[in-house]
């Protein structure tokens, strides 16, 4: 396997040394691993803490930023960070008007999170946090991890984002945080495994001529495996997926989310398919987005994210944000 | 008894372990996890190692709590606020007496265990780290090596279970017929108990 590394040890402190010469709008810390936005705390201002664990970028770094995130945590590949590093971040961002913290939903991000908002509420800092769990390739039951976090994590952090800007109130915050997170489904597909930098080799073996359905963003193997299909059958696959679990009555933002090897000449074709399938269901789209946001590594394969949306959140969405991995209208 | 110099030598054993035993235990989280078991657990043992020799705790419990601390600041993931509970727990269960008894460090485990089940909501059957805890504190009441040969036995056993809580859940049947990873290193700490007694 050929990586553009220099040893699998320092991938995460080497790519955070990256984004800091990069952007100088942004607080690196390399040490202590957070990404903060340069001129946080903002006064009046709900602040949104992320995290998790690196190789899914430009989640969570990359969203930091005015109308987005304030601060990130950056685990170690596929590992969800420490208390201490969102302890760090809530303290240096939080300007008195409390903090949302934004958790995908794995064992580790949850038990992390819950031990830095108790640590963070023992220095006096009103934390508020919001689960995501969009994935309906993962039964929610009392016999599972429940469903897993992907793509509905960027709608969560971008309105959300977008409402702490216009100086709403924490409650406020999370209270839109968590409608978008409820109205958001994801399903995805693997057309290959990963390789962590620390094995080196796939965590799994997927013969050429098969693909995964209902894959998660760690390299883990999905629910089932079939032989390939073309675009528009796995289009088929994945939003008829996602509308067994949603059904909207409202317009929807999709983002089509390449999970980081599979080029944008594919995943704008895949779109199309998409596109046509929501469509035939009578789905009406709002908004779309299409490229690489929430990935796993070098893993080629797509998934979908639908949000049903009114008004209020599409107004949200559509003001202006400025991320280094998301950025318009300003 | 067991002073704090048991319980230091007790945590370089399992560091030493863990080290030997990394790739397996992330080869073994490569079909149902992802892939970096042994490396999370060994930087964090790492760090514990390091912290046992900057600072010399004076008492089984200190020690125990220290390890722990170290834990959560270090591996992340579900292992590192499972693990750090579990020795962070039984450290403070461990009071701040000198020396202790395998039967009150056995007290002791049986507190640690419960507020694993209590923070990762695993109960025995579930394929995770439970699965070698609870047996290997049950025998320790025998010996350390009955607690040795329980907790690998525990382990062995999660082969054939289908995965309710952690990572591997998300294979759903698929689950079946791999040994636990978290299961696999929970058996280490008993492995390493067993050697500090017997040296």
């Amino acid at each position: 396997m050929r990586m553009l590394i220099n040893v699998p040890e320092t991938v995460v402190a080497d790519a955070l040394r990256g984004m800091a010469a990069a952007h100088p709008e942004l607080t690196v810390d390399v040490e202590n691993r957070v990404v903060a936005r340069r001129d946080a705390p903002v006064a009046g201002q709900v602040a949104l803490v992320s995290g998790g664990g690196s190789g899914h970028e430009p989640l969570h770094g990359g969203f930091v930023g005015p109308g987005m995130l304030s601060a990130a945590c950056p685990g170690e590949v596929f590992t969800s960070p420490v208390p201490d590093q969102m302890v760090r971040a809530a303290a240096a961002v939080d300007s008195g008007a409390g903090v949302l913290f934004v958790v995908k939903n794995y064992t580790g991000d949850v038990l992390n999170f819950d031990m830095a908002a108790e640590l963070a509420e023992d220095e006096g800092i009103r934390v508020a946090k919001v689960l995501v769990n969009d994935d309906v390739a993962v039964t929610d039951s009392l016999y599972t991890a429940g469903r897993r976090g992907t793509g509905a994590t960027l709608f969560v952090e971008k309105i959300a984002g977008a409402a702490a800007r216009e100086g709403r109130p924490l409650e406020q915050v999370e209270a839109l945080a968590r409608r978008v997170n409820d109205s958001s489904r994801s399903f995805g597909v693997a057309l290959s495994a990963v390789t962590t930098p620390a094995k080196g080799s796939p965590t799994f073996d997927l013969p050429s001529g098969e693909l995964e359905l209902g894959i998660g963003i760690h390299g883990e193997p999905g629910r089932e495996r079939r032989p390939m299909m073309t675009s528009g059958e796995i289009a088929e696959a994945a939003v008829d997926a996602v509308l067994t679990d949603l059904v909207p009555r409202n317009p929807v933002l999709v983002l089509v989310n390449g999970m980081g090897a599979t080029p944008l000449l594919e995943l704008y074709g895949f779109n199309a398919e998409v596109q046509r399938v929501l469509g035939e269901r009578g789905v009406a789209v709002a908004r779309t987005l299409v490229g690489n946001y929430v990935t796993s590594l070098d893993m080629a394969g797509a998934s979908v994210t639908l949000c049903e949306i009114d008004e209020e959140l599409l107004g949200l969405w559509d003001a202006p944000v400025s991320t280094p991995g998301l950025r318009w209208g300003m | 008894m067991l002073d704090a110099d048991f319980f230091r030598r007790w945590m370089t054993a399992t560091t030493a372990l863990v080290d030997r035993e990394a790739e397996r235990l992330t080869a073994l989280d490569s079909p149902i996890g992802d892939a970096d078991h042994g490396s999370n657990l060994q930087r964090g043992f790492t760090a514990v190692s390091a912290a046992l020799g900057k600072d010399a705790p004076a008492t089984p419990g200190a020690v125990l709590v220290l390890a722990g601390r170290q834990l959560i600041s270090t591996v992340g993931g579900a292992s590192g606020p499972l693990y750090g509970t579990l020795l962070r727990r039984t450290g403070k269960a461990l009071g701040d007496s000198g020396e202790v008894s395998k039967e009150q460090l056995a007290e002791a485990l049986r507190a640690g265990v419960e507020a694993v089940r209590t923070l990762g909501g695993a109960a025995p059957g579930d394929k995770t780290m439970v699965d070698a805890l609870v047996p290997a504190v049950e025998a320790l009441g025998d010996s350390f090596a009955a607690a040795r040969t329980a907790a690998v036995e525990g382990a062995e056993a999660t082969t054939p279970l289908q995965a309710r809580k952690g990572r591997a859940s998300y294979l759903g049947e698929r689950s079946i017929g791999h040994q636990d990873p978290g299961a696999t290193s929970a058996a280490l700490i008993f492995v390493a108990l067993e050697e500090t007694a017997g040296e």
